[in-house]
């Protein structure tokens, strides 16, 4: 018995494929379990690239697979985080290809307020391991914005507050940027109207706020949440543009007022925070404008005083000039006795000078004079007659050595020279000579080849006619007379002219005689 | 004395106006020298008036795209 064969394994039991079983489960689940809400801990969380989310729940025996499609994620409240304990509202289907059931999740909300602060404060502790809160990441406020951007709704009380606020201390431009400030679309919003503000440029024509008040009135902590997501901490966090945070009642704590540079407790504080009082300011400039002009002429006057001061302590000019006259006098009076004296010492000076001037000092000099005058005459002729004898010496020596024979040796020099000198121009002459008759002999040579003459001995003629060269033969023709030069001679060929008588017979000049 | 008041903001030429006050008072300026300051107090004053004179109020919501963008601006009926 073959198996196969058994027709009873069949029996009446009815055959599906596989997908219709599976569209049957399918149906049965989708029917049963239309909508369901699930309280569960969030598994495994998996963004695809697709946009779509798949996410596990899970308690301590099964897990339950979740799938929220593209469009449907902008609708959670919150976006499940694995851990956080939340509330899931779905319908259950099943996903045949893999034989598995899931839930289509279109809402997840955070069980409880506990959770929801459970949540908050992991947040609060990642971004601050960022240093998001870090103190040297606060930026100051300008002491005097030109411009106020304020992110909040553009109705209800907080906008009105912070512009009334605004206008009793400093009246100000102000750009608001409407986000809406609690459900789904509050956190997006509000870190793209801070991102925006940011990305304005000054001057513009959407000009750049010197500074960004973000506010909202009080409210539940789940209205309050879209203040907490990290989208608008981080939006928060990189504003170059200063920003105040002014979210709910004073007892209410945001994530953004971590990460803002001044916490307004009331969006009224954050007005008051973002401009000084003008009429202080006023105040203030018109007392300085008063201080600095008192202060000048304080100056000027205590400058004018000391002057006056200083000048009563100098001397009068009297007085000066006393000083100088009593010096005067006393040199004066000295003047006349120092002269006297200076003659009476002149006069003194020439008596003595008068006496020593007698005739004997004169003959004693001439004497002396006298004396040396003879001495050198003596001494005079021995010394002309020393000079002369020493004079003819010389000459004499000189005389000796002048002979003839040096004389004669370079005469006969010469000759040689002379001699020699004429034997080379004559060979050189001879040379030459020689030298140029064997270039003419050459040249000679070389005329003889190039003239015609050679051309002869090779054969050619030279035709004269009349005793000119004839090159052509219609020249020849009308020579009267020819002359062949060949190599060894002249031919003179007979007249030719009886050969030519022919021709005048077929001549057409012929027929012209019939006239 | 180099930077020119025409560019300063209130706060950099109120800062500037008490400095140059407080050198006046203490007198340690020779007296040429007080006149400019004098004269770049005066100016800094001017400049602090015109800044707190520019006390306008002017609001305005700005107009967004579908997208979220800023395209213009509004009055703001509140």
């Amino acid at each position: 018995m073959d198996l196969i064969d058994d027709p009873e394994t069949a029996g009446n039991t009815p055959e599906f494929t596989v997908s219709e079983l599976s569209g049957a489960v399918k149906r049965t689940i989708e029917g049963e379990f239309g909508q369901v809400r699930v309280k569960a801990e969030v598994g495994r969380v998996v963004r695809a690239r697709s946009g779509h989310l798949y996410f596990d729940l899970k308690d301590d025996r099964n897990v339950l697979a979740c799938t929220t499609w593209k469009g449907q994620v902008a609708q959670l409240s919150v976006t499940p985080e694995e851990g956080m304990e939340v509330v899931v509202q779905g319908r259950m289907t099943t996903f045949g290809s893999q034989s598995k059931y899931q839930l289509n999740a279109t809402e997840v909300s955070v069980a409880g307020v506990g959770a929801l602060m459970a949540m908050l404060e992991k947040r609060k502790k990642a971004l601050d391991a960022e240093g998001l809160f870090a103190a040297e990441r606060k930026q100051p406020l300008p002491f005097l914005p030109d411009i106020i951007g304020v992110v909040t709704s553009p109705t209800g009380a907080v906008i009105r507050d912070i512009l009334h606020r605004l206008r009793d201390r400093f009246p100000r431009k102000v750009l608001v940027w409407p986000v809406a400030v609690q459900g789904q679309a509050c956190a997006p919003q509000v870190a793209r109207a801070i991102e925006g503000f940011n990305a304005m440029s000054p001057g513009g024509a959407l000009p750049r706020p010197d500074v960004i008040i973000v506010a909202r009135g009080g409210g539940s902590i789940e209205d309050l949440w879209g203040f907490n997501e990290e989208v608008v901490a981080r939006a928060a966090a990189g504003s170059d543009i200063p920003l105040i945070s002014a979210v709910g009642h004073e007892t209410d704590t945001t994530l953004i007022d971590y990460v803002s540079d001044r916490r307004a407790p009331t969006p009224t504080a954050a007005a008051e925070m973002a401009v000084p009082v003008r009429m202080e300011l006023v105040a203030a400039v018109d007392q300085m404008g008063a201080r600095a002009s008192r202060a000048v002429t304080e100056s000027v006057a205590g400058r004018k005083q000391r002057v006056k001061d200083l000048w009563r302590a100098a001397p009068n000019p009297q007085q000066l000039a006393d000083d100088a006259k009593q010096r005067y006098d006393y040199w004066a009076e000295k003047l006349d006795a120092a002269l006297i004296r200076r003659v009476t010492d002149g006069r003194l000076q020439l008596g003595h000078a008068a006496g020593l001037l007698r005739p004997s000092v004169l003959n004693t000099r001439t004497a002396q004079g006298r004396d040396r005058l003879t001495g050198l005459k003596t001494r005079l002729a021995p010394a002309l007659t020393r000079t002369t004898a020493q004079a003819r010496r010389d000459l004499d020596q000189r005389a000796n050595r002048l002979r003839p024979e040096a004389v004669t040796a370079a005469k006969s020099r010469a000759e040689r020279d002379f001699t020699a000198t004429l034997a080379r121009l004559v060979t050189a002459a001879h040379t030459r000579t020689e030298r140029a008759r064997t270039r003419l002999e050459a040249m000679d040579r070389m005329r003889e080849t190039l003239g015609y003459r050679a051309t002869l001995e090779r054969g050619y003629a030279v035709v004269r006619g009349d005793g000119a060269v004839v090159t052509n033969a219609k020249d020849a023709k009308s020579a009267s007379s020819i002359e062949i030069e060949f190599a060894d001679g002249v031919l003179k060929p007979s007249p030719v002219a009886p050969k030519a008588k022919p021709k005048p017979k077929t001549s057409p000049p012929d027929q012209g005689n019939l006239f | 004395m180099s930077v020119d008041v025409s560019e300063m903001s209130f706060e950099e030429a109120l800062r500037e106006l008490e400095q140059v006050v407080g050198q006046l008072e203490r007198g340690e300026v020779p007296l040429d020298q007080s006149i400019a300051l004098y004269e770049r107090g005066a100016a800094l004053k001017k400049r602090c008036e015109a800044k707190l004179k520019e006390a306008e109020e002017k609001v305005a919501k700005l107009t967004l795209d579908g997208d979220g963008n800023p395209v213009g601006t509004a009055p703001l009926d509140g």
